[in-house]
C-alpha cells in the first residue's frame, strides 16, 4: 500500500485519503498564512527594493547601523555564549541531581518565555541600577551594568537562557547511563566520561540551543531597551534603529535595516534546521 | 528520571576506589551556580516587581488601578486578545489537520512558513504592516482617501499580535496530530460518521491538552507582546496603548508604583500560564 501511495504521491499533489476536509483546512490555512504573513514580509522586500542600489548600501553601512550592528550582535554572541555555559550547568543539575525544589525551578525555567518583555525589562534594569538590589554591590567595583552594553547582555541572557535549558535538557537525558557505568568500570575518570560520552551526545543539542539563543537575542527589543540607555553608537540596538527609522517617517531606510536583519534570520533559522539534522544522524549512528 | 539519578549516585559512592567527595563537591557546586544565576537573574527581577508595586502600599498599588489610561490599557488588550486568541486557534486547528492528517508535497515547507514569525525579530512583525497601511505605505493613501486607519489604531495591534502569536497553537497541534495517526478517524468516516461528527468527536477529544497547550501560550504571548504593537500603535494615551506599552509610558514618567503595578499583573498572568502549562504536562502530555 504505501509503495503505491508513495508512487500516487508523485503523479498528484496528495496521497489519497478517506478523510474529508483538505481542500478547506489546506485553502483557509494557505490563505491565512499567505494574507497575513506572506504578503506582508514581502512588502517589507519590495519597500526595500525599491530604494536605488546606492542609497540601500548608504543606509545599511551607515555608521549609526554598523555601530547598531556591533551591539546587537556583540551583545548577542555573548550572551549566547554564556548561556552555553550556564545553560548547560542548568540543565545538568535539573537532570542528574535531586534537591528541594528542583521541579519548581524547572517550571520557572520557561519564566523569560511567559513574561512579557516589557515586565523583564523593566525589573532588570531596576534590579541592576546603581541603586538597585544588585547593582549597589557592583557600583563600588566600578560595574555599571545599566545604560551600558553589559545591561544589554544581561537582558539578552536572561530572554534566551529557557531556549538553551530546554534544548540540552532532552539531550542530557539522552545519555546513556550504562556507558558511563561501563567506562567507570573500565578505569575512566570523571572528566574523561564527560569528554567521551556525555559531551558527543549533548553537543549538537548545545550548539542548536546556542543558535536558537542567538537568533532570539539579535532580533529582542523590548526587555533591552529599558537597560540600554539607548545612546547612538553606544548602546542602541539595530531593532531599535529600525524603530527611529519608522518614527522618521523614513520607511525606506527602515526596510533596508530590517531586510539585513531578516538575512540574519533566514540564516540562523538555516543553521538550526542543518544541526538539527546533523544532531538526528549523530544520534542515531551512536545507536540506541 | 531524578530517582534513577539518585540510585546511579549511591551506586558509584558506595563503589570502591571512587572518590565520593568529588561527587558530592560537584554537585553541591553546580547546584549553587545554577541557583545563584537563576536567581540573579530571574528571581530578583520577578520580586522587585512585587515589591516595586507595593513599595508604598497596597492602597497606593490598587489606586494606581483607578487611573482611567490603565484601565483602557488593559480593556485594549482583552479586546486584542480575544479577536487573537480564536482566530489563531482556528489557523492552529486547520492547520494542523491538514498537515497532520494528509500526506502531500512541499508539507515540510509549509511548516517552516508557518514557524517564520518566530524567527522575525518583534520590531520588524510591527513594522511590515507599516510599511502596508501607514502613510507612506504601499496601501497608505488610498486609506487615508477612505478614511480607513489600521496603523496607530485597533486593527494594526490586532494584525501585529496575530502575526507575532501565530504559530503557537498550529506548532502544537501539528506534532501531535502527525503522532496519533488516522486510525481512529479512520474508523469513524468508515463507520458513517461525517467530517465534522469526526472532528468534534474523536479528534479533538484527543488532542485537548495539545489544543490548551497552545492556547495558553497563544495567549501569555498576546497579552505580553511589546515590541510589533509598538510599532504599530503610535502610543496614544487612553486610546491605542495596551498594557505593556502603558507600562513603559509610566515608567518614563517615574511613576514607578504605577508601572509595576500593571507588570504585576502580567507577571501573574505568566504564573498561571506556568501553572496550568505544568499541569498539563503532568497528565502525561509533553513537549518534547
Amino acid at each position: 500500500m504505501s509503495a503505491a501511495a508513495t508512487e500516487a504521491a508523485q503523479a498528484t499533489f496528495r496521497q489519497p485519503s478517506i478523510l474529508p476536509g483538505f481542500g478547506l483546512t489546506f485553502g483557509f490555512t494557505t490563505f491565512f498564512l499567505s494574507a497575513l504573513v506572506l504578503l506582508p514580509l514581502a512588502a517589507l522586500v519590495l519597500m526595500a527594493g525599491s530604494m536605488d542600489w546606492h542609497s540601500f548600501i548608504h543606509t545599511i553601512t551607515s555608521p549609526r547601523a554598523l555601530g547598531s550592528y556591533r551591539l546587537s550582535f556583540g551583545a548577542s554572541l555573548l550572551a549566547a555564549t554564556i548561556n552555553l555555559v550556564f545553560g548547560f550547568i542548568i540543565a545538568w543539575t535539573l537532570v542528574r541531581y535531586e534537591f528541594p525544589g528542583r521541579k519548581l525551578i524547572d517550571a520557572l525555567i520557561d519564566m523569560p518565555f511567559a513574561l512579557p518583555t516589557a515586565v523583564s525589562g523593566i525589573a532588570l534594569t531596576s534590579v541592576f541600577a546603581a541603586n538597585g538590589w544588585i547593582g549597589q554591590y557592583l557600583e563600588p567595583f566600578g560595574i555599571k551594568v545599566a545604560y551600558t552594553w553589559i545591561g544589554v547582555t544581561v537582558a539578552l541572557t536572561l530572554i534566551s537562557m529557557p531556549f538553551m535549558v530546554r534544548t540540552v535538557q532532552p539531550a542530557l537525558e539522552e545519555v546513556q547511563k550504562d556507558l558511563e557505568d561501563a567506562a567507570e568500570t573500565l578505569g575512566a575518570g570523571r572528566f574523561y566520561i564527560f569528554r567521551r560520552i556525555i559531551l558527543p551526545t549533548v553537543l549538537p543539542a548545545m550548539l542548536t540551543g546556542f543558535t536558537l539563543a542567538f537568533a532570539r537575542a539579535v532580533g529582542e527589543y523590548g526587555s533591552v531597551i529599558f537597560i540600554a540607555g539607548n545612546l547612538p553608537m553606544k548602546t542602541e540596538i539595530t531593532p531599535l534603529l529600525i524603530v527611529i527609522k519608522l518614527e522618521e517617517f523614513d520607511y525606506k531606510g527602515a526596510a533596508a535595516l530590517g531586510v539585513v536583519m531578516l538575512a540574519i534570520s533566514f540564516c540562523m533559522l538555516l543553521a538550526i534546521n542543518l544541526l538539527q539534522a546533523w544532531g538526528r544522524r549523530r544520534l542515531t549512528g551512536v545507536g540506541r | 528520571m531524578a530517582g534513577q539519578a539518585i540510585t546511579l549516585h549511591d551506586e558509584l559512592a558506595s563503589r570502591p576506589g571512587h572518590d565520593t567527595w568529588l561527587t558530592r563537591i560537584l554537585r553541591r557546586m553546580f547546584i549553587l551556580v545554577s541557583l545563584s544565576f537563576l536567581a540573579a537573574l530571574l528571581f530578583a527581577p520577578l520580586a522587585t516587581v512585587f515589591a516595586t508595586a507595593l513599595g508604598k502600599g497596597v492602597e497606593a498599588y490598587f489606586a494606581s488601578f483607578n487611573d482611567p489610561d490603565t484601565r483602557s490599557a488593559i480593556r485594549l488588550t482583552l479586546t486584542a486578545v480575544a479577536v487573537v486568541v480564536p482566530l489563531n486557534t482556528l489557523f492552529g486547528l486547520a492547520a494542523a489537520w491538514a498537515i497532520g492528517k494528509f500526506e502531500f508535497r512541499g508539507k515540510s515547507f509549509l511548516i517552516t512558513l508557518i514557524d517564520l514569525p518566530l524567527a522575525v525579530s518583534p520590531v520588524i512583525s510591527g513594522m511590515i504592516y507599516v510599511l502596508m497601511f501607514g502613510l507612506q505605505g504601499w496601501f497608505g493613501a488610498w486609506l487615508q482617501e477612505h478614511d480607513i486607519s489600521i496603523i496607530f489604531a485597533l486593527p494594526g495591534i490586532i494584525l501585529a499580535t496575530m502575526f507575532v502569536t501565530f504559530p503557537y497553537v498550529a506548532r502544537e497541534l501539528i506534532p501531535l496530530m502527525q503522532q496519533l495517526g488516522n486510525d481512529e478517524e479512520e474508523a469513524a468516516i468508515t463507520l458513517g460518521a461525517n467530517g465534522w461528527t469526526t472532528f468534534f468527536r474523536v479528534t479533538l477529544p484527543k488532542v485537548r491538552w495539545g489544543l490548551v497547550y497552545g492556547i495558553i501560550l497563544c495567549n501569555a504571548r498576546a497579552m505580553g507582546e511589546f515590541g510589533a504593537v509598538s510599532v504599530v500603535s503610535g502610543h496614544i494615551r487612553g486610546l491605542t496603548n495596551t498594557m505593556p506599552l502603558h507600562i513603559e509610558i509610566l515608567y518614563n514618567e517615574y511613576n514607578f508604583v504605577g508601572a509595576f503595578a500593571v507588570a504585576s499583573l502580567l507577571t501573574l498572568l505568566a504564573v498561571a500560564t506556568l501553572i496550568v502549562k505544568t499541569l498539563i504536562e503532568r497528565t502525561g502530555y509533553k513537549r518534547h
